[in-house]
């Protein structure tokens, strides 16, 4: 079994790590009875004996004594990390995994990478380290931050870097939150294309979020609960969306139930590495088959159900309506339209008790009305985990490499565009010692070529699929 | 003589238990359905094949279990220890951290050079075990990581260290529709590896497997614990011990031959009597089949069917080409079964199918940098193209039709001895 670390940058990237934590404790609580710190805890908990002082304390088997997380936080303000350490989940982190100052990088993605990068750097590669040494066998760094801020975009993107020179055999999975078009940072297209060149070339794996998605997605189901639409017999309070029974027993925001999905994401995700099911996959599968250029790896997730059904025993409608749901653009954690636009690879993870016939049934039912590039026509890669999340007896998460991102590219490559004209805000920027305007030129570049990329995909999509002529032997 | 087991991966390791689970039933059946002198004859013929003994009774499958992840390996050992009644070896186990992620490259070229003197000396201590060595069952999938790639650098491992032992590897041939998206990949690295370093191969579909549970068992919610089980009592119905020539008092010694293929057995059947077959069925020739069969009545089968010529090449003649295996003790709960196992054209198709998925993949270089990374580069895909388009070819010989100017038995040394492909046919 392999572990992972979590790497949270910024303010969002802290918030959502902090619902990351607090759900993943929730489930391996809610699947270990007994509590003996086993080998899927292992993955990103450590086991602590704390009466030990200094390093010394880990201990790999029997009961679990008290768990850590194997995360890092990094943040320049010390706000979100200080309620975290004074919330209920500060025996969880150790103050040694934390790098924090106090002034903040002022939404301005310079200041994050190239003045809090180069003076953090020695720290920032000490405490990974440190976090690798606690692991039996890493495999991934998983990295949450936002693209439009500062610190969270700037310095979680210089991190990439380091990871990739100093840890080059793990894999960098990044879950980045796109700033949407009524944004309130004016620099956040700035930050995001600086940030993206970044992405594009250190990341293994991107998994795009977009808040105006999660909001939409929070509001619907709001809707659908009060109106009353889900019946008597449906618990609208399940672990996706709300925080009742959580450590920590907070006043409900809207940020909260949205940072919650993304938590959820990161948990469904590795479900497969971590549980026993019939058919296992492995974070490394996750970029061996939704990748198929090294360029081409961003990947549009949704999630479902997204509610509660009170009723255990779901018949399979209700089952497939699931898998249905999965594709429909309402559920996609970024604004996309898979259905429309042209599918490189897709990858299904279902939880649960859902059987292999179950699945095929459902990408039978699904394929005709997707469209599959032509060297790829049966493009799916499927994973059964047994385990079902808290408060769901199954669940599935859809990861799609598909040229449905582009839109959201191009409306930043835009947005950037416009205030780059304008010169407005730049002067942030070029004031900072290593920045100049060759910097967003090469980021800007960057992203366009990303975007040729996927429209060249695109052109195929009219085009007949044709079996190649295959080698012919003399014999 | 016995067999040795290896199984790898996800699926080698989940079949491999459903194999052996399915042998120690049905050897431990009390409805044997004959005297009880046949009975013990063919429980300890199965067990000397299969298991070896431990002190306090509780016997030991002759198995290696490699993986490259631990989950489905731990899971393994608990199912069969809570069983009850027949275990693996704690110590025949070969197990690592992390996967192979699905690449061929990975399991061939980094796995395989990596773990190879731990994985050989596990497959050595088993085979010191037996008395005398028949051979070994190698299971995996083409579809993943580790039991294609791993699989394979194994299996050419086993021909250069027991090159006088028969090795027949089963393979699972994926769903048509993607458990994984380089399957494609995977399997024609496997095929063309696996050509020229098994001597058999036992081909299952998972589509035609799962067809079966559907249309035949009629279950509901097909799980991969229904499709592993339906597999298992298959090759449980082809390996348990039969007897070779009519009257003979001794079971069979050597469990595995060359050239056949199996098909399922067909539960409840009433009689074995006349096969008649319609004339105007086209079928896959084939240039071999054996039936065996078990129970009830199988003295008296009539088998003429099977030697009709029209199974068979032009360039054969039926009586050659066809073999049948018997024993009064019935199988599993089966009053009478059959299995057939046969060496036909009936994997052209699926074969074809996946080369051209394959080649299509290959013409756009998708995926390639990930298997570039480990050392598997381009030609050694063409080279693996290559091979499976020639063995294509030749297949595509074996009907009546093309007479052919050939050169007749010469060319067909080739297929024969090199490792014959074998398939599963409904």
């Amino acid at each position: 079994m392999t572990q992972s670390v979590v790497v949270q940058v910024g303010q969002c990237g802290n918030q959502i790590g902090c619902c990351f934590w607090d759900l993943a404790l929730r489930e391996h609580a809610a699947v270990n009875q007994q509590g003996i710190y086993d080998e899927a805890i292992s993955s990103f908990f450590r086991n602590v004996d704390t009466r030990v002082v200094g390093d010394g304390g880990s201990i790999s088997k029997g009961k679990i004594c008290s768990l850590k997380a194997r995360a890092v936080l990094i943040d320049m303000e010390e706000g979100v990390v200080n309620e975290i350490l004074q919330g209920p989940l500060r025996d969880v982190f150790d103050s040694k995994q934390l790098i924090t100052d106090i002034s903040g990088s002022g939404n301005n993605w310079a200041v994050g990478h190239k003045v809090f990068g180069s003076l953090y750097r020695e720290q920032i590669l000490e405490k990974l380290r440190k976090s690798a040494e606690h692991c039996d066998c890493l495999q991934c760094f998983f990295i949450i931050h936002s693209m439009g801020g500062g610190t969270g975009s700037g310095l979680g993107t210089f991190l990439l870097k380091v990871l990739e020179d100093e840890f080059p055999e793990v894999y960098r999975f990044v879950t980045s939150v796109y700033p949407s078009a009524e944004d309130d940072v004016i620099t956040s297209p700035y930050n995001s294309i600086l940030a993206m060149k970044e992405l594009n070339e250190h990341a293994d794996c991107v998994l795009p979020i977009d808040n105006q998605s999660l909001f939409d997605i929070i509001s619907k189901i709001d809707l659908m609960v009060n109106s009353g639409k889900l019946g008597t017999t449906i618990k609208a309070k399940s672990l996706v969306t709300s925080s009742a029974g959580a450590v920590k027993k907070r006043h409900q925001k809207p940020f909260d139930a949205m940072n919650n999905i993304v938590a959820n994401l990161l948990l469904n995700l590795t479900s497969s590495a971590r549980f026993e099911g019939s058919l296992n996959m492995d974070l490394n599968e996750i970029s061996m088959n939704l990748v198929p250029f090294p360029q081409l790896h961003y990947l549009v997730s949704s999630l479902t159900p997204l509610y509660t059904l009170a009723d255990v025993n779901i018949p399979t409608r209700r089952l497939d309506q699931m898998f249905s749901d999965a594709f429909s653009k309402d559920h996609q954690l970024i604004r996309a339209d898979p259905k429309h636009s042209l599918y490189l690879a897709c990858a299904l993870m279902v939880r649960g008790n859902v059987q292999v016939s179950d699945l095929r049934r459902n990408i039978e039912r699904l394929k005709p009305s997707l469209r599959f590039i032509s060297w790829n026509q049966e493009g799916w890669k499927t994973s059964l985990c047994s385990v079902p999340p808290v408060g769901h007896s199954h669940s599935l998460l859809a990861l799609a490499n598909n040229t449905c991102v582009k839109p959201t590219f191009m409306e930043l490559r835009d947005r950037f565009t416009r205030l780059y004209k304008k010169k407005a805000h730049l002067h942030h920027y070029l004031q900072i010692e290593g920045m100049e305007e060759s910097c967003f030129m090469e980021a800007v570049s960057s992203l366009s070529r990303l975007i040729e990329e996927y429209n060249q995909l695109d052109a195929t999509k009219s085009m007949p699929v044709e079996d190649l002529p295959r080698l012919s032997i003399a014999m | 003589m016995s067999v040795v087991t290896v199984q790898l991966g996800q699926c080698g390791n989940q079949i491999g238990f459903e194999v052996f689970d399915a042998l120690y039933s049905d050897s431990h059946c009390p409805q044997g359905l004959c005297s009880k002198r046949e009975n013990e004859a063919y429980q300890a013929s199965s067990k000397e094949r299969f298991f070896s003994e431990e002190e306090n009774g509780v016997p030991i499958a002759r198995a290696v279990l490699v993986d490259m992840e631990p989950k489905v390996i731990n899971q393994t050992l608990s199912k069969a220890a809570q069983s009850g009644q027949w275990k693996y070896a704690q110590h025949s186990c070969f197990c690592q951290k992390e996967g192979s992620g699905n690449n061929w490259a990975y399991g061939y070229s980094v796995h395989g050079p990596r773990h190879e003197e731990s994985i050989m000396n596990l497959i050595q201590k088993e085979v010191e075990k037996c008395d005398s060595l028949s051979g070994f069952f190698i299971i995996m999938s083409m579809a993943g990581g580790t039991g294609s790639g791993l699989g394979a650098f194994v299996t050419q491992n086993l021909q250069d260290q027991y090159s006088n032992s028969l090795k027949m590897n089963q393979i699972i041939w994926p769903y048509g529709t993607g458990e994984v998206i380089v399957q494609n990949y995977n399997s024609v690295l496997t095929l063309s590896h696996l050509y020229r370093s098994s001597d058999a191969l036992l081909v299952h579909e998972n589509d035609a497997v799962h067809k079966i549970c559907a249309k035949l068992m009629n279950i509901k919610q097909i799980s991969f614990s229904d499709i592993n089980q339906v597999l298992a009592h298959q090759l449980g119905s082809v390996f348990q011990p039969t007897y070779s020539v009519e009257g003979s008092c001794h079971y069979r010694r050597n469990p595995l031959g060359i050239n056949w293929q199996i098909r399922p057995p067909l539960p409840g059947l009433p009689t074995l009597g006349k096969v008649s077959l319609n004339r105007e069925l086209h079928f896959n020739t084939s240039i071999a089949n054996l039936v065996i069969l078990r129970g009830k009545d199988v003295h008296s089968a009539d088998l003429g069917g099977f030697k009709d010529p029209a199974l068979y090449t032009s360039w054969l003649e039926p009586i050659d080409a066809f073999n049948v295996w018997k024993t009064q003790r019935a199988f599993s709960k089966y009053e009478k079964s059959a299995a057939l196992v046969s060496n036909s054209q009936f994997l052209l198709k699926p074969l074809d199918t996946i080369v051209g998925k394959a080649w299509n993949m290959f013409a756009s270089k998708a995926y390639i940098h990930q298997y570039t990374k480990f050392g598997i580069e381009e030609e050694d895909f063409l080279d693996s193209f290559t091979l499976l388009e020639q063995i294509f070819h030749l297949k595509q010989l074996f009907k009546k039709r093309s007479q052919g100017s050939l050169g007749g038995a010469a060319v067909w040394r080739l297929p024969l001895a090199q490792g014959a492909i074998l398939e599963t046919q409904d």
